[in-house]
């Protein structure tokens, strides 16, 4: 891990707007966050809050239809800091990053994987484009990563079909697709939703290792907020398109700010607490992204609006770690530092 | 909840669905989807049901139901009218006694007819139970939506105009229209975000205490059950591994299997990260279960006996003397 300058991808102000039929979806309207070397970031939210659409951003793989209209990307390589959102999207400069210096694993590994092609096939295909390895070289680097992700028999099972895989396996075939060039960026985007709660705990397990042993840098995509007090050393809580709050793991769930982060925590059971634990819904639903209120996002189903929320709040230091977007901070700082 | 009076009991239920290959479909194996079930429900409480995927929750709680019909075993009823057997009651039975069990299916978005607007869907189960006119099956499915918390207007909608939470309370609605006696839930709240995910859960707990419903909630999700359920199964390649009351499961947990699910949850607090106990590989094919226990070949404490014997489900003293838990290496027993 470099010292001092560890910021493995800087995020600034990014604005990502969807077009269907002349309609507008700003899905993301003015994100910024950095992810560090050897550090997790996770980014919790609901469906339709931008979490994918951050990471689609990052990996230039966003849908025909939208643009990165505003803000930048910028990947602090070995070489000096690349414009993600600069370069052209099947560029051979973005081609070069993309599965080489970050690389992404999908929530779903019965769709992400193709098919038709054997696991090792598609490992190689990595090493083939992203590396210097002759053929034999990278069969045996693909059953090595294979053997990494804890796949018995590695020799046999190279060759193997996904389908022939359980859900547990193919989410590793995943990683080691992904770990394949040893990238320095690993985006997870909701990784273990489609997984048990065993398998995912082998997931984790090897994420961890990953981020210990290579100081891999890593953004985990989530809406689970267990997952978070598990695994992030940095996060950031999104709802429609904003970063609501963000900051450290110990700040952000144990003196929440933000009346979202506040009312997302109090909305799930937690286990260890018991039949008696008090679990408070958070009223109404998500607004249509297509017809957002113009103010806070959020003001609709916040219990602490003013008139003031009409207008979007600006985006706030509370500390130098921590950051949040509320009219209201003040006041709730005075009451979490009760 | 009285302990002593239950409304459904199953013995020794199995469910083994046959795999056919070959051009003369001959059946080369059995799937033991349920291999071997004893289970009370109570009357008025909330039973959970809970399991890695491919574990027969699922199958179990459509067993109760006879959507899919046991191989073997019995599933009594205890209502007012006195014992039913369900498992031989034939399609006319069945169709007076659907009366008493629902269920609530996992995915709101394919359990709703896409073609039939909400009242299409909701006033079926009443006109077949004997609402005869329209006005009238109106009028219930009014009060039906207003009793989950929507519009009465809704019931001219189709279910395309609502969101995931939404159609989750019509299944909701609908499952309660005929007023059963027992819900079987699967997985309801699941495929829900989190937010919409403890608005339905407030929703069936206020629901159960109104109309004194017991329910069968089957999820893999145990911080839910902690929350909401009053005794706790967890099952593991078709059988029960162990079975005592909701807070004794957490606070004394018997099996190993039982103690590694509990470590592998994510926990949303701080303050109590606990030691991760990682199993080693999958859940093994129920098509090919080990010898001895099922779960030995992942249990970290397996001792040869494992391997050779099944274990049966033994009951221990726990808090309430009612811990039942099948596993060779608990030592002391209570005798039956």
């Amino acid at each position: 891990m470099e010292m001092g300058n560890d910021v493995a991808l800087s995020v600034r102000n990014l604005k990502t707007y969807i077009y269907t039929n002349n309609r507008c979806n700003r899905a993301l309207d003015g994100v910024s966050f950095e992810i560090r070397q050897g550090k997790t970031l996770c980014i919790v939210g609901e469906s339709g809050c931008g979490k994918s659409v951050t990471a689609a951003s990052i990996m230039q793989l966003l849908p025909t239809l939208s643009r990165i209209e505003d803000g930048e990307i910028t990947y602090h390589g070995p070489d000096g800091p690349v414009r993600i959102d600069a370069l052209e999207r099947d560029g051979a400069k973005m081609r070069a990053i993309r599965g080489k210096e970050i690389a992404m694993i999908f929530q779903d590994p019965m769709t992400a994987l193709n098919p038709v092609y054997s696991i090792g096939f598609q490992i190689k295909e990595m090493l083939r484009y992203h590396t210097s390895l002759g053929r034999k070289d990278r069969h045996s680097k693909a059953i090595d990563l294979l053997r990494s992700m804890g796949i018995p028999l590695p020799e046999r099972r190279v060759d193997e079909y996904p389908h022939l895989y359980s859900g547990g396996m193919r989410q590793r075939a995943m990683i080691a697709i992904a770990m394949s060039c040893n990238p320095r960026i690993l985006i997870a985007d909701e990784p273990t939703t489609a997984l048990d709660v065993t398998i995912q705990a082998q997931i984790f397990e090897l994420m961890d290792t990953l981020k210990r042993e290579n100081g891999t840098a890593i953004m985990l995509i989530t809406h689970d907020m267990g997952v978070v007090a598990e695994l992030a050393d940095d996060v950031a809580v999104m709802y429609m398109g904003n970063i609501v709050e963000a900051g450290p793991v110990g700040k952000v769930l144990r003196k929440p700010v933000h009346p979202y982060t506040r009312a997302l925590l109090d909305s799930i059971p937690v286990l260890g607490r018991g039949k008696d634990q008090e679990i408070k819904a958070i009223p109404g639903q998500t607004p249509d992204p297509y017809n957002r209120p113009t103010g806070c996002q959020f003001a609709d189903r916040c219990a602490y609006r003013v008139s003031a929320c009409d207008e979007m709040p600006p985006e706030t230091m509370v500390a130098d770690d921590h950051r949040v977007m509320c009219w209201r901070y003040q006041e709730f700082m005075a009451d979490a530092a009760e | 909840m009285q302990p002593n009076d239950p409304i459904l009991t199953l013995r020794d239920v199995q469910v083994h669905f046959p795999i056919k290959s070959g051009i003369l479909k001959r059946t080369s194996g059995h799937v033991r989807a349920v291999d071997g079930v004893d289970l009370d429900v109570y009357r008025g409480e909330v039973l959970g049901l809970v399991g890695e995927s491919g574990c027969g929750k699922t199958t179990l709680g459509k067993a109760i139901l006879q959507l899919v019909r046991a191989t073997n075993g019995t599933v009594t009823y205890q209502g007012d009218g006195g014992e039913t057997e369900l498992t031989t009651l034939d399609d006319a039975g069945l169709f007076a006694f659907r009366k008493r069990l629902q269920i609530v299916f996992q995915d709101p978005h394919s359990s709703l007819n896409p073609a039939f607007t909400i009242f299409g869907s909701l006033e079926d189960p009443l006109r077949h139970y004997g609402v005869k006119t329209r006005k009238e099956r109106r009028k219930i499915v009014g009060d039906l939506l207003e009793a989950v918390n929507m519009r009465r207007e809704s019931m001219d909608r189709y279910p395309h105009e609502f969101s995931g939470g939404q159609r989750q309370r019509i299944g909701i609605a609908r499952a309660l229209s005929i007023q059963p006696e027992l819900v079987v839930c699967d997985e309801a709240v699941s495929a829900l975000d989190v937010s919409i995910q403890a608005q339905v859960l407030q929703l069936l707990m206020d629901l159960k205490r109104e109309k004194n419903l017991t329910y069968v909630f089957i999820t893999h999700d145990l911080s839910v059950t902690e929350f909401l359920c009053d005794r706790i199964a967890v099952m593991y390649l078709g059988k029960i591994v162990e079975l005592c009351d909701a807070e004794e499961l957490y606070s004394n947990t018997l099996h190993p299997y039982t103690e590694a699910l509990l470590s592998a949850i994510p926990v949303a607090d701080l303050d109590r990260k606990s030691q991760r106990i990682v199993l080693e590989g999958d859940v093994p094919s129920p098509v090919n279960p080990p010898s001895g226990c099922p779960f030995h070949p992942r249990c970290r404490y397996a001792q040869p006996v494992c391997r050779t014997d099944v274990p049966q489900l033994r009951r221990y003293r726990g808090k309430s003397g009612q811990h039942l838990a099948a596993c060779h290496l608990i030592d002391h027993p209570l005798a039956d």
